[in-house]
């Protein structure tokens, strides 16, 4: 739109210049921010976005949902707009980015032909000629140029549409190229010939994490996330990152981390370069280990959960929360937070596995504050044989205004077997405002 | 004359297979339960430490595992250290666990979302050295996979709990399958002591050592762990046909 139609449609509106460099160096700066959060490889896409490879990272982040979900929100708590797509190729991810009108976008493996095929031809990284052009021609989607017959369109246009659609659908491959900062601790090893074997693999990771170690040691730092970056012959790079919850500056700990995963390393034709790098260090002091008489039990156990993490799997400590709504009473911490030393304060004796979502049970009770007769729990029937309760449970009405009056009566009861269950009934059983009064199993005691 | 001969060759014996066992085993030591019947059944006084124990519940604490998992918190309770807790389905509701005397600031929960995971994940803890106990809940447990936690438990002298918890009450029968556990326990519940007034009373549990390793088998009656996760010889000691008679006139 031009800015004298712009001027007629709204009244008082301000301009401001464009200014490319500064929105250029800006970028470059999220990308910086990018590089230290998400993913060893990041480089600028356009001029208006960043393309990160987060394969081998998104782990640390919890998987590729959690991460782009956490990518937009963080923006979002800066009032500014951003949208993030995954695909398997730089192409499809540029394109549905831009076309899909939601904040974010996952492209499952191998959907990118379905994905893609409706999406206009301005979104295949053309120059603005030729999609021009091929407009002039009748060409709307990229489904419909991708059905083309390849040679009238080179002749015409150059081998520049068919790589882009090439790159699209991973029939060809695009290599990132990272952005680099200066103050990153780098250290790298090209080989005369390429490598592949696991065990060469394994000794030359070694032999770098030594020379990382002693590089930040040389500058006090600690890495927090260290990448291995791998070139291969075909001109493909592949990165591994881990990720430590402290800073770390230790040889063996380092050098376990990487070991544990190099056989996800696909070598194909060979390895000329291995690079590893600290994208994320923090300052890490010189420690003195006490020595003394008694054997000492070893009480750190970091490295250990280092090794978790980077196996993908999600390890955390439980500490208690202020809330008398039992699934609410729990709350997951990170594992190396500081410990809790208050637990929770209750006299009642609580099951050992809770149910994540109460299953209705058919109960036969008295109203509205007796145990009840019998309950039909999953199609099989129980004789209360004793019980204890109830338990009264207000609703959080200070967090959340539904809950006003809503009230749960918590009752234990041990059938003929001697099984013991945690059932409630929802409401107190006099008044219809304070629930539906139908009874639910909530969990089960030792 | 004979019987000395006799104790002095059994002494000799004795010496030769414990060392062929293995140094670690000997330097572990063991863990007491703090009750005197059970404590004489296990070798060595007690479950042995640096080395893999096998809990399971009975009936439908087959598929639950809620008596197995908190006999064996009440276990890890008793340990001084750290405590692994590898799981694929987080269903545990921790202020039980801290009923039993398991403070939430020893355990660190790590979860995964396959089977097979977790066995590493327990064996990763095992080898670490320095931890409490590590406590594993899975479904099967293969001999090979038995036999390595069990080798790693012997070499750090870490106790490796592994729950058995099965999808269906049908599968269960998996637990007559031979492992490397050094002791093999079933836990399933039992009606709780009879209490003056109407109300539930310390829950009990039927102790069954199904399997220990150079020692007898044996069946216990016994009160649920307490807040310090000890269990102890249930008063109403006899069998479940006289406790079930009472309760049928108390309840």
């Amino acid at each position: 739109m031009p800015a004298a139609k712009a001027q007629a449609i709204f009244r008082g509106l301000m301009l401001v210049d464009a200014d490319p460099a500064a929105d250029a160096m800006e970028l470059d700066r999220l990308g910086f921010w990018a590089l230290g959060h998400y993913s060893p490889i990041v480089a600028v896409d356009g001029t208006d976005g960043l393309v990160l490879d987060t394969e081998g990272a998104d782990h640390l982040q919890g998987g590729e949902l959690p991460m782009i979900t956490g990518i937009v929100n963080m923006f979002r708590g800066r009032r500014l707009t951003a949208r993030a797509a995954i695909a398997d190729t730089w192409g499809a991810a540029h394109a549905c980015v831009r076309a899909i009108k939601r904040d974010t976008v996952i492209v499952p493996r191998g959907e990118i032909v379905r994905a893609v095929e409706k999406l206009p031809i301005s979104l295949l990284r053309l120059p603005e000629k030729v999609v021009q052009d091929l407009r002039v021609l009748g060409f709307q989607s990229i489904g419909e140029l991708s059905n083309t017959p390849r040679a009238p369109l080179a002749l015409r246009f150059g081998p520049e549409v068919g790589r882009r659609l090439d790159q699209m659908f991973g029939r060809m491959n695009e290599p990132i190229e990272p952005i680099r900062t200066a103050d990153l601790v780098e250290v790298s090893r090209s080989f005369q010939e390429p490598i592949g074997a696991a065990e060469t693999i394994n000794k030359y990771v070694g032999r770098l994490v030594v020379q990382l170690v002693a590089e930040l040691e040389k500058r006090g730092l600690g890495a927090r996330r260290t990448d291995l970056i791998v070139h291969k012959v075909d001109n493909t790079i592949q990165a591994i990152r881990a990720g430590t919850a402290k800073p770390a500056r230790d040889i063996a700990w380092l050098t376990k981390l990487f070991r544990d995963r190099t056989e996800k390393i696909e070598p194909g034709f060979g390895i000329e370069k291995l690079t590893l790098v600290a994208v994320s260090a923090e300052p890490l002091a010189q420690e003195q280990k006490v020595s003394s008489l008694v054997e000492e039990e070893n009480s750190d156990i970091t490295p250990l959960i280092d090794v978790f993490a980077n196996r993908g799997q999600r390890v955390y400590r439980v500490a208690p929360f202020a809330s008398d709504v039992p699934e609410r009473s729990i709350q997951r911490v990170s594992a190396v937070a500081e410990a809790v030393e208050e637990g929770w304060v209750s006299h009642w004796r609580r099951p050992v596995r809770l149910f994540s979502r109460p299953e209705q049970i058919q109960a036969i009770a008295m109203m509205p504050d007796y145990p009840p007769a019998t309950i039909t729990w999953r199609g099989k029937r129980h004789r209360v044989r004793r019980a204890d309760g109830p338990e009264r449970i207000f609703g959080e009405w200070w967090m959340r205004p539904s809950e006003l009056e809503a009230v749960r009566d918590y009752f234990v009861i041990e059938n003929d077997d001697g099984e013991r269950f945690w059932i409630f009934r929802s409401g107190d059983g006099v008044g219809p405002e304070t629930g539906s009064h139908k009874w639910f199993m909530h969990g089960i005691f030792a | 004359m004979m019987s000395a001969v006799r104790a002095q060759v059994l002494a000799d014996l004795r010496e030769r297979i414990s060392s062929i066992e293995g140094e670690g085993a000997k330097k572990a030591g063991c863990l007491p339960f703090g009750v005197a019947e059970i404590d004489a059944i296990l070798p060595g006084g007690g479950l042995a430490q640096g080395a893999l124990h096998e809990f399971a519940g009975g009936g439908s604490g087959t598929v639950d595992g809620a008596a197995a998992a908190l006999f064996a918190a009440g276990i890890a309770a008793r340990t001084k250290g750290q405590v692994v807790w590898c799981l694929t389905r987080p269903d545990l509701f921790f202020p039980a666990l801290a009923q039993a005397g398991l403070h939430s600031k020893r355990v660190i929960f790590v979860e995964s979302d396959k089977e097979e995971d977790v066995a590493a994940s327990m064996e990763e803890a095992l080898s670490y050295g320095g931890l409490g106990a590590v406590v594993g809940e899975m479904v099967r447990l293969p001999m090979v996979v038995s036999r390595r936690l069990q080798l790693v438990a012997e070499r750090t002298g870490t106790i490796a709990l592994v729950v058995r918890r099965w999808r269906r009450q049908t599968e269960a029968n998996d637990f007559g399958q031979p492992t490397a556990a050094m002791t093999r326990w079933r836990v399933s519940v039992l009606p709780s002591e009879a209490l003056p007034v109407p109300g539930i009373g310390r829950p009990r549990w039927f102790l069954e050592l199904m399997r220990s390793r150079a020692g007898e088998c044996a069946e216990f009656y016994v009160g649920a762990c307490d807040d310090k996760g000890r269990i102890h010889l249930s008063s109403g000691s006899g069998h479940g046909q006289d406790q079930a008679g009472r309760s049928r006139y108390s309840g």
